[in-house]
């Protein structure tokens, strides 16, 4: 069997992912046989509404499920199989080779601890730094993610921080260790417009030059414009769509993708009477319908959508959708 | 104090996680029909078996009590000669606590004595409930510099040891029954107060009570009719967490010989008694295991209260 | 922090005072004097009572005459025990008290964290449920209660501690058991539940994102944030060593402040009572003092007040 370099092989490699949670209300399948790969220096946008299951992909891979949930299936990193593992093994790769940022800095940072002691801890714990050391690389690292001041602000209390440093905080302890990938899991969702495009632009710098793949998960299409090379689009707990980023924008091939983009008010476009909406409510994922999950939504539902699943089939290079419609 | 406790153990979490329940309400489409409140919080009760068990035992207890002059027990004065000093519970001749020192049923004593306690329970606690509701709405409604001088009140008593002054005023005034029902009520208010208070602010603020004003109710009856009732839930949990708190204070001093006084004698002032005679006869602290099989069964049922009451579903 | 720890302090006084207040008052407040028990007299000796106790006095000025003997550390003379003053009786007991308490609260502490911690740490087990049932039943169940019982068992029946007397170390040992045991319950429900939260908050799941140790997550970011409802709770928890220990001794014959307290309640010797109170009502707003004072070292967002 011939070796396969490291380098080719993908960061991430998801096959058949399933999660779900077990509530005294019954099952909730949040991820139901989601299957991406993530390769190196690439940058991946996850998209999809509250409750698709894009963050919850995510947890599961890392390993930070809540107690009740399971997750099944494969994930690869670089080639090593980590789902399921304990958290022993997973340390180390969490926050050396792989790190996650999250939506709310505010709660996401200990109030109790001075900055200074969560950034540290990190290199002290993983590179085996001292306390020097440790201090002195946390320092230039928040320079460099433009904390101003930061060898003063280092020793102070992360609610002393406003919404925007605290985020900016959480990227430098993410990469601190410069990890091969970063999940930044709707980074901008809790912050002003404004502090958002900062954020975003940070982000994309960073990860140019630390060679960083990244995997970004919004419900904000804008968000994804811009910063990434590929674009899965989830719904109720499955990808319908897949495309380069430029592909999808130009032309979405499922109903739910047009949708979405469809209902991002433009400003180069006339007033129209209303603002466009993708009409109904998302499928309860304690009771899922058969067949397609979006049919009570979609404009082009035929027969087949409510009694056969649309399985995510490719239809161009690079290019995959779960739909039963040949074309949009 | 102990409710200081039990807040914080609110956070038991009774089972599934706050992620899986916000991705499954997120994710309802079905309309929900809607539910009373006081429907809703007595069917989680009767789910909770603890609850519903200790409701039963308390008021299994509660009747044996205050029906025993019904069941044709002897009295709880006679005494029997042949009993002394002291004798062991005999089923046969129906001592089913065994006697005293001085050759009393000791059943019946207790039953007399829970009459005593459990009348001690109820009078104090609305005396606290009165206190408190009318102190945390009043201080809840003014607001503002009223409300936060009430409240600085609260907190300064909050840190004076209670007990000592019901003492002092019991080694001062004297034993009357009506005293201690006023003191040990007085002691235990401050909670609730707190309680009304943040329901009262809460409430102050929402639209209906804007509209009664608009339309011209009196301050009074805005109080009486609105407020009042809306800050039931949380004040029913707090009575019943109150009332294991007034007997026991009841029993501490009775226990301490400053409580009831004979001829009258409540479960402390037995289970002082028996403490007294333990090694002759450890009988004597049956008592002991009923009071504190009530005061049990009163924390469930007002944890229970408690859980079914809370919209915090955690 | 220097302002937190003056606002606190400027927040005790009020209430030292109205401790002091309050028993004072009340103590005038009563109908007859300290001596109407006691035999007739003839109104001489009595008039000569009266002024040497200073009870001749308008109330007021009394009530000036006591603040500054306070600040002298004189409580006054004990009505019951006629050679002796309340500070000197209050003295002699106090180490003895001193000592129980800090054994019950230290025990207390020691073993209701680790029940805490570990009954959290398995949610929902049968070791869960089994420290929750415990140490509801250490709650409710008052102290005047298990102490009998535990001298019945362990004493009387099992003959593994002695039950009586004061001589020996391990005559402390039952009280102090009786004593921490409610504080045992409380803290360890106060511990669990504190830690459940907080192994579900955000920032530790970031600590776990992180890579660290499993065992930093817990210590460094778990248990230091969990434990600050214990830190609040431990001002109560010391008013209910106090209020404890005054049924303890009783029990137990032990020679401490509690027990000089009940004596002279039943005695009815006022001056003794009221010292007592307010010496106790000084110890618990030091203690709130001290733990206000940790908790605002441990929870920086505190000092910002």
């Amino acid at each position: 069997m011939a070796a396969i370099a490291n380098s080719d092989l993908p960061i991430l490699d998801v096959n058949g992912l399933e999660t779900t949670f077990s509530t005294p209300e019954g099952v909730v399948k949040a991820v139901n046989g989601v299957s991406f790969q993530v390769r190196a220096g690439e940058a991946v946008g996850i998209v999809g509404e509250s409750g698709s299951g894009k963050s919850q992909i995510f947890m599961s891979i890392m390993g930070l499920l809540a107690a009740n949930g399971r997750a099944r299936g494969s994930v690869k990193f670089k080639g090593t199989e980590i789902l399921g593992q304990p958290p022993s093994t997973l340390n180390k790769i969490r926050g050396v080779r792989m790190s996650m940022i999250f939506q709310d800095p505010m709660t996401s940072l200990n109030p109790y601890l001075t900055v200074a002691r969560q950034m540290t801890e990190v290199l002290i714990e993983h590179k085996g730094m001292s306390m020097a050391d440790a201090r002195r690389a946390s320092i230039a690292l928040l320079d460099r993610v433009q904390i101003p001041e930061a060898a003063q602000r280092f020793d102070m209390y992360p609610h002393e921080f406003s919404g925007g440093m605290r985020q900016r905080v959480m990227i430098a302890m993410a990469l601190l260790c410069q990890p091969e990938l970063l999940i930044a899991d709707e980074p901008t969702t809790a912050l002003d417009v404004t502090v958002q495009a900062q954020i975003l632009e940070l982000i994309g710098g960073l990860r140019r030059d630390f060679n960083m793949a990244l995997t970004l998960i919004t419900h904000d299409m804008g968000v994804i414009a811009g910063m990434c090379d590929r674009v899965m689009v989830m719904y109720a707990g499955r990808v319908v769509e897949a495309a380069p980023a430029g592909r999808l924008f130009h032309d979405p091939q499922h109903p739910y993708s047009a949708g979405l983009l469809r209902s991002m008010p433009r400003l180069d476009e006339m007033m129209h009477d209303r603002l466009s909406t993708i009409a109904g409510q998302p499928p309860n994922l304690q009771r899922l319908p058969s067949g397609c999950a979006f049919r009570d939504r979609c404009d082009y539902r035929m027969e087949v959508c409510v009694t056969e699943l649309p399985l995510l089939r490719a239809i161009a290079p690079e290019r995959s959708k779960a739909c039963h419609l040949q074309a949009l | 104090m102990a409710s200081l406790i039990r807040e914080s153990a609110t956070t038991e979490a009774r089972s599934a996680d706050v992620t899986a329940r916000d991705i499954a309400s997120s994710m309802t489409a079905e309309e929900v029909a809607g539910r009373s409140l006081w429907s809703d919080a007595r069917r989680r009760f009767l789910q909770n078996h603890a609850a519903v068990i200790s409701l039963i035992v308390l008021i299994i207890i509660a009747a044996a009590s205050f029906g025993a002059p019904y069941l044709g027990l002897r009295d709880q004065d006679d005494v029997n000669y042949d009993m002394m000093p002291a004798a062991p519970p005999d089923f046969a001749t129906g001592y089913f606590f065994g006697s005293d020192a001085n050759g009393r049923d000791l059943f019946v004593r207790t039953l007399y004595g829970g009459q005593v306690s459990l009348t001690v329970g109820a009078v104090a606690t609305l005396v606290s409930l009165l206190i408190g509701v009318a102190w945390g709405a009043t201080a809840g409604f003014i607001g503002g510099r009223v409300d936060g001088a009430m409240m600085r009140i609260v907190d300064i008593l909050y840190s004076i040891p209670f007990i000592f002054f019901v003492i002092l005023l019991t080694v001062v005034f004297g034993h009357d029954i009506i005293l201690i029902y006023l003191a040990i009520g007085a002691v235990s208010w401050l909670d609730m107060s707190r309680i009304v208070r943040g329901q009262t602010l809460s409430l102050k603020r929402k639209e209906f009570i804007e509209a009664a004003h608009a339309s011209g109710v009196s301050t009074f009856n805005i109080v009486r009719r609105h407020i009042i009732p809306n800050c039931l839930g949380p004040v029913v949990i707090y009575v019943t967490l109150t009332v294991p708190t007034v007997i026991l204070t009841e029993s501490f001093l009775s226990f301490l010989g400053m409580g009831v006084q004979e001829p009258q004698s409540s479960w402390g002032t037995l289970i002082s008694e028996g403490a007294r005679s333990m090694e002759i006869a450890p009988w004597g602290l049956l008592p002991g295991i009923v009071l504190a099989v009530t005061l049990l069964c009163l924390n469930f049922v007002g944890d229970g209260m408690r859980d079914a009451l809370d919209p915090k579903d955690r | 922090m220097l302002r937190y720890f003056l606002r606190r302090v400027g927040g005790a006084i009020p209430t030292l005072f109205i401790i002091i207040a309050v028993s004072f008052f009340l103590v005038h407040a009563a109908p007859g004097g300290p001596f109407s028990t006691e035999r007739n007299r003839p109104a001489e000796i009595e008039a000569n009572l009266k002024r040497a106790y200073h009870l001749d006095e308008s109330v007021p000025l009394q009530f000036l005459r006591y603040l500054n003997g306070l600040a002298h550390g004189d409580f006054g003379p004990s009505f019951q025990y006629k050679d002796f003053s309340v500070s000197e009786l209050i003295a002699r007991g106090f180490p003895t008290s001193m000592m129980l308490g800090a054994i019950a609260i230290s025990a207390a502490l020691l073993i209701g964290l680790s029940a805490g911690i570990w009954a959290a740490l398995r949610q929902n087990s049968a070791a869960d449920y089994g420290v929750m049932g415990l140490s509801m039943t250490g709650i409710a169940v008052p102290n005047f209660v298990v102490a009998p019982f535990l001298t019945l068992v362990f004493g009387l029946l099992l003959h593994w501690v002695p039950v009586g007397g004061w001589d020996h170390w391990s005559n402390i040992i039952l009280p102090a058991i009786a004593l921490g045991l409610p504080n045992v319950a409380a803290i360890s429900r106060l511990m669990r539940g504190s830690m459940i939260e907080t192994l579900r908050s955000n920032y530790v799941r970031t600590a776990r994102a992180k890579g660290l140790r499993e065992w930093t997550t817990l210590t460094r970011h778990a248990i230091q944030a969990a434990i600050l409802p214990v830190i609040s709770y431990l001002g109560p928890a010391v008013a209910n060593i106090i209020t404890g220990s005054v049924i303890i001794e009783q029990i137990f014959s032990i020679p401490g402040i509690g027990r000089y307290f009940v004596l002279g309640a039943l005695n009815r010797d006022y001056t003794l009572v009221m010292g007592v109170t307010i010496f106790f009502g000084l110890i618990i707003i030091t203690c709130n003092l001290i733990t206000d004072l940790l908790y605002g070292f441990l929870d920086p967002r505190v000092r910002y007040d």
